[in-house]
């Protein structure tokens, strides 16, 4: 029964790599940039959170309602200043740039909160679980947050299959002179969908801050990574392949860990490098849905 | 020169594609609800223009007046909201969206005007039952079609129409032409670029012939001989058309 236990807690935590991942393969499908700021935007998310818990005394999990969409609005701007600026030199300027965006926050977060991990206090809700049988057990958190990330997803798809500026993201992604021949400015697009991924990655980072400790270094160490294998185990610019990815990274490294504890990520990564060389185009193929 | 009543006029159009001058001096008067074909060999800078119109290349200079008023550094999305809009050499649909989509990104940034989804459905009837279908399982002339139809949904003042028959069966091409007057008849002029000389004398009021960047010929096709024509056409300057020397930079 622990392995069953193992790859439900698995499936859960797929969930917020999920959410983790969505918005880096948004960019990524949209204006063909690969954020390598990702997880580290995360990390500042969580940073924020603590900072605006600190000042304003609201309950932690309701931080999300300010800093998102404080993300969401860095998002447009940065895409629409930094990231465009080096678009227009070449693609690999972009990769150049948000590298150099994730040096700069390490460090930044290094130099001003220490190298100390922190976390989101959100009282008894981190521990408090419930049980179905003797041994599977639930944390009421970690559900919340699987729930939190399919509905983001839910909301996302909807967004781009059936409202107007989601349309226009995925014309843009298919063909940005032929949107522009239909008079949509391809910039502003592009800083739309940079606003929703910077506000999945913050919201993924408030959650991930509550279910973890955090610290400056993690956001490359580790969430970029899990973001990035997501991305790839479920295919390119698919949202339920990302969904899908999450929760088999998840599911690996949870089964890994009942085995010995210090192997998860290590298997993770194996499973990523198998998935790739046995199905380049990750689960869900070529077929792209955003 | 400035015609009164010109729609669209090109002035003394200098486009360069890097060290490459592709378009030199080009000048044209577009008036209201009239065909324009611009025709020449391959390489003549036909597409440059028309591009340029549409603002996808910068000029070098001159100027691109749409009622008068300079666009040439417009940028191309605001161009549509004035009234130039452009279907693109190769149709360039989006694919993984649905016909009906498309024709929706085509009228998100629509003028005010007479042409709308239904109407395009109306325009080309098999299209109403393929409107699920992804734009990427069409046929050439069926994304040709769209690819109109996606033009039109913006109630265009100038229509910009890039080598319709490129890569197309000929009754295929002759079928897409057929529909031409129904939109001059709702008020658009169309400037088009055609490979094929025939098809473009056919349905034309004025041809404007490019050689090498520059301006061979313009007329009406009436009181134009096949022989002047054929000349401008080739670049076996008679001394009646009066075409320079082509010229390139750099190189």
């Amino acid at each position: 029964m622990s392995w069953v236990n193992a790859i439900i807690q698995g499936i859960l935590i797929g969930g917020l790599y999920a959410l983790f991942a969505c918005g880096l393969s948004l960019m990524f499908g949209v204006m063909k940039v690969i954020n390598l700021a990702h997880g580290d935007l995360a990390v500042v998310a969580a940073y924020v959170a603590l900072g605006v818990v600190g000042i304003t005394h609201v309950p932690t999990v309701w931080s999300f309602i300010l800093v998102v969409p404080l993300f969401a609005g860095l998002g447009y701007v940065l895409q629409r200043s930094l990231i465009q600026a080096a678009l227009r030199r070449s693609i690999l300027t972009t990769l150049l740039v948000t590298f150099g965006l994730s040096v700069v926050i390490e460090n930044g977060l290094l130099q001003f909160t220490s190298a100390n991990s922190h976390s989101l206090d959100i009282g008894s809700l981190v521990s408090d679980s419930f049980s179905i049988g003797s041994q599977i057990t639930i944390a009421y958190l970690l559900l919340a947050i699987f729930i939190v990330a399919v509905a983001v997803l839910l909301g996302l798809q909807y967004f781009l299959s059936s409202t107007r500026q989601g349309r226009l993201i995925r014309a843009v992604a298919d063909d940005r002179e032929a949107a522009q021949l239909s008079g949509a400015d391809y910039r502003h697009v592009f800083g739309i969908a940079a606003a929703i991924a910077f506000g999945t990655v913050a919201l993924a980072g408030l959650a991930f801050g509550m279910y973890s400790s955090f610290d400056p270094t993690i956001g490359t160490d580790q969430l970029l990574l899990f973001a990035f294998e997501a991305v790839v185990i479920g295919g390119l610019g698919s949202l339920w392949g990302t969904l899908a990815g999450g929760i088999l990274l998840g599911v690996v490294q949870q089964l890994a860990a009942q085995v010995n504890a210090a192997d998860q990520i290590l298997a993770g990564q194996l499973a990523f490098l198998v998935i790739l060389v046995v199905m380049p185009q990750g689960l869900t193929g070529q077929r792209r849905t955003a | 020169m400035s015609p009164a009543g010109a729609l669209l006029e090109v002035r003394d159009l200098t486009v360069h594609h890097g060290q490459l001058r592709a378009l030199s001096g080009v000048s044209l008067s577009v008036f209201p609800g009239d065909v324009y074909a611009i025709i020449g060999a391959n390489g003549a800078g036909k597409s440059t223009l028309l591009r340029a119109i549409a603002g996808l290349h910068q000029p070098t200079s001159g100027s691109i007046l749409l009622d008068g008023a300079d666009v040439a550094r417009v940028r191309p999305e605001r161009r549509v909201a004035a009234g130039i809009v452009m279907v693109p050499e190769g149709r360039r649909l989006f694919p993984s969206l649905t016909v009906e989509e498309n024709l929706l990104v085509g009228q998100s940034h629509a003028r005010p005007g007479p042409w709308d989804i239904e109407r395009i459905y109306e325009l080309f009837g098999w299209l109403r039952d393929r409107r699920s279908q992804l734009a990427a399982q069409l046929s050439g002339g069926e994304q040709q079609a769209v690819a109109i139809g996606r033009a039109l949904v913006a109630n265009p003042r100038v229509l910009l129409l890039d080598e319709l028959s490129l890569g197309l069966a000929p009754v295929v091409v002759r079928r897409i032409y057929e529909t031409l007057p129904e939109f001059l008849a709702s008020g658009i002029t169309v400037l088009l670029v055609e490979q094929d000389v025939s098809q473009a004398l056919r349905v034309a009021a004025r041809i404007h012939c490019l050689l090498e960047g520059r301006t061979t010929l313009a007329g009406r096709p009436a009181e134009l001989s096949p022989e002047r024509i054929e000349d401008a056409y080739f670049g076996l300057a008679s001394p009646d058309s009066g075409a320079p020397e082509p010229e390139r930079t750099g190189s």
